[in-house]
């Protein structure tokens, strides 16, 4: 069972990375351990980022190929 | 994972390897030898993946540990700035999909079909062996040579060893070739939809489904990402399935029966809207639909062709490969690797290896999966996109490709002139098909996407077992319509990038111009770009002799060039790290790439013959307008004199790649012959031992 729950995680993970939104969980607990006490972008402001950060332009942002 | 012991463990592992070399062997002769009407299309995928096993295991493996030196004990940029967001440490497979996701595009499709006209084998092993000892080596390569410097991009690189004069060359470069390949994947779907309806239909109906995720996602669901997709997929099958109800209405039909030059103006018009409007309305949702439609197909394209095992009905080679084909001009080389370019090797990819995945890579020891396995997928894209070309007759392959020009513009004139090459067909065969894959006519629908889709038609209504006749014209617009998708994604996201690009060469001399956050610039940045590309387009569209046959063989040029770029660039580091015994690695592909690049290039402007040479071409109409003749395929002298204009442009353009190309060539032996002076490594890395930081 948690060998299954590990793959659709993994799946989950894989299709959303393709479309350049990382993981929220790794982010909170990242900045839970790294950056304790400062504020957490809730998971709609982490998204809006991401959104802005893979189409925004800029140099070495080529992110799609032919 | 990482440093696999090269000895193995012992006399077990050496027989399964000697095992996997035998039947590679076998499935290389059944394929290449087989004389009979046709030949499974299993011993090529055989073929294929025992090449990539053996490639895998035996190069990749060795150019890792022993060329680059991966240490697995390195801190990669991902720890090192690790912020949850731009710098993730991240999970090997989750990163490979990335990675292969951002690569996957419209190459590898569409150069082996337009390559099939000299038949599967010569195409099938320049993929086979370009991935092996350029392609892979290119994106690994370069993977790791941005992981080293905290994920850089190549540009940043060029600039970093080879000096700001090489560096600002191929950022030129670059530009140009951004201009080249928007303008080609446009016009791939331009000739994939022209007098479609339904395909037509299909497609513009993602630009509302599209407004409607970005909706959702942004102020119903925020960030939603799975709802958002199912809800856009469904209704974009919804789309696929209606457009034949439209395309059968006397009334809706003639509303998205649209001729190539609408179609390209429309596109042009859609890249401008696309490129101004904020990305979470249009630009990020159609993303996620062409991204995950993009991987879905291409998985169950290969489920296809392994249960399906299709028959090979093309030939090992064609008579064409002489160089007299009506596909594309010139001969076997260089021209056959100009034309499979993105299957074989990329140099986008350098791009997107120097991007966003350095600076998620988990640890070095997984450089080899992530470059060079994603490279291979890749590779095994375009394997499927051969054997998609291959299945099809050879007769309905020329008369799908062919222009009008050569082959005329009615089934019993084209059928006629294809038989009469050796390649029998029936004007019924003809009609017929168009008919069962929902179109009025297949003739002359070249840029590859409309044959591989009738490829994939085929197989994949063989997947469907008995309804699959029935369904045959859903599969095949399934396939413009997945194609489509994500050509006109990459070319929303490419006219942001040439925007931006534009606004950094600008703003170079007018400094207010760089500034992305003003909607001026924005707009004046976003209509420079769409011209430039939309200028190639439309040139391409109008021009009785332009079109795939003219821009594909300058896109492949420059994307070859670019590879050439990026692997000067690797060898360059090889010497200024020391390790000059290795060399060889990218010296080896950097020169084919060169000697193919640049004889491809000087032919394209100097061959005397008109159908290879731009400024033949230009001279002989420049000629027949100064005796005031009009030369077929022009109808007016208008059209002769655009003609001779469009052919001194793509001269100059083929030029211009050519002086690019050498000279970062001359930049990177002088890199080397310093670096060989001098006793030292003489280039920087971050991290390692002294860890910064």
């Amino acid at each position: 069972m948690a060998e299954k729950l590990k793959l659709f995680e993994l799946i989950k993970q894989t299709a959303r990375l393709m479309v350049g939104v990382p993981d929220y969980e790794t982010y909170v607990r990242h900045r839970q351990t790294c950056h304790p006490g400062e504020p957490v972008m809730t998971y709609e402001e982490f998204y809006r980022n991401r959104v802005q950060a893979r189409y925004a332009v800029g140099r070495g942002k080529i992110q799609r190929c032919c | 994972m990482s440093n696999i012991d090269s000895n193995g463990n012992g006399i077990q592992k050496t027989l399964l390897w000697i095992i996997v070399a035998a039947i590679g062997a076998v499935a290389f002769g059944a394929m290449a030898l087989h004389r009979g009407e046709t030949v499974s299309a299993a011993w090529l995928v055989i073929a294929s993946l025992c090449t990539y096993m053996i490639a895998y295991r035996f190069y990749a493996l060795f150019v890792a540990n022993k060329v680059l030196g991966i240490d697995a004990s390195r801190q990669t940029p991902a720890w090192r700035h690790n912020d949850g967001l731009d710098y993730v440490p991240t999970n090997k497979y989750v990163l490979f999909g990335h990675h292969f996701a951002a690569i996957a595009g419209a190459g590898p499709l569409v150069g082996p079909v337009l390559a099939a006209q000299m038949g599967y084998l010569p195409g099938t092993l320049w993929i086979l062996v370009g991935v092996v000892l350029a392609g892979g080596i290119q994106d690994m390569t370069v993977l790791f040579m941005s992981t080293r410097r905290d994920g850089r991009s190549l540009g940043d690189m060029v600039r970093a060893e080879m000096g700001p004069t090489a560096g600002g060359i191929a950022l030129i470069g670059v530009l140009l070739i951004m201009f080249i390949l928007l303008a080609v994947l446009a016009m791939v779907v331009v000739q994939a939809l022209a007098q479609s309806p339904w395909g037509t239909f299909a497609v513009f109906a993602t630009i509302p489904i599209a407004l409607l995720m970005g909706i959702y996602a942004r102020f119903i669901r925020v960030g939603r990402i799975a709802e958002m997709s199912v809800i856009g997929i469904a209704l974009l099958l919804m789309a696929l399935i209606y457009g034949r109800t439209v395309a059968d209405s006397p009334v809706l039909a003639p509303y998205f029966t649209l001729s190539a030059e609408t179609l390209a103006l429309t596109i042009i018009g859609y890249g401008f809207v696309a490129s101004v409007l904020p990305v979470w309305l249009l630009l990020a949702p159609r993303d996620y639909l062409s991204t995950f439609l993009k991987v879905g197909t291409m998985a169950l394209l290969a489920v296809g062709i392994l249960i399906v095992q299709p028959e090979l009905k093309m030939p090992a080679l064609t008579k064409f490969v002489d160089g007299t084909g009506p596909v594309w001009a010139g001969s076997l080389f260089p021209f056959l690797f100009i034309t499979i370019a993105c299957g074989a090797v990329s140099g986008f990819h350098a791009l997107i290896s120097s991007g966003t995945t350095p600076k998620m890579l988990e640890n070095e020891g997984q450089i080899p999966m992530i470059g060079y396995g994603a490279m291979l997928t890749e590779s095994f894209v375009a394997i499927m996109a051969m054997i998609g070309a291959s299945v099809l007759d050879p007769g309905t392959y020329f008369a799908m490709n062919s222009p009008a020009a050569v082959i005329g513009a009615d089934a019993v004139a084209a059928a006629a002139k294809i038989s009469s090459w050796g390649f029998a067909i029936t004007p019924e065969a003809i009609t017929q098909l168009a008919s069962d894959v929902g179109e009025k006519s297949l003739l002359s629908r070249v840029g590859g996407a409309p044959t591989l889709a009738v490829g994939m038609a085929y197989i994949l209504s063989g997947l469907s077992g008995v309804f699959g006749s029935k369904m045959m014209g859903v599969w095949y617009h399934f396939a413009i319509l997945f194609e489509a998708l994500f050509i006109l994604t990459t070319v929303d996201a490419g006219t942001r990038v040439a925007r931006f690009m534009i606004q950094d060469t600008i703003g170079s001399v007018v400094p207010a111009f760089r500034n992305t956050e003003s909607w001026f610039n924005n707009v004046v940045g976003s209509a420079l770009a769409v011209a430039a590309w939309g200028y190639f387009l439309y040139q391409g569209v109008i021009d009785p002799l332009g079109g795939i046959r003219t821009l594909w063989p300058l896109f492949g040029i420059s994307n070859q060039m670019l590879a050439g770029i990026a692997l000067i660039a690797c060898t360059v580091i090889l010497f200024k790290m020391k390790r000059e015994r290795y060399a060889w690695v990218t010296l080896i592909p950097t020169t084919w790439l060169l000697i193919c690049t640049l004889t491809a290039g000087l032919q394209k402007v100097f061959d005397p013959a008109p159908s290879i040479g731009f400024l033949a071409q230009a001279h002989k109409f420049e000629e027949a307008l100064a005796a005031g003749k009009v030369l077929a395929p022009a109808k007016s002298m208008g059209e002769m004199s655009r003609i001779v204009f469009n052919n001194y442009l793509n001269a100059a353009l083929a030029a211009a790649f050519v002086i690019v190309v050498v000279t970062i060539a001359f930049y990177g032996l002088i890199c080397i012959r310093r670096a060989l002076s001098n006793p030292g490594v003489t280039t920087a890395e971050v991290g390692g031992m002294a860890a910064a930081e």
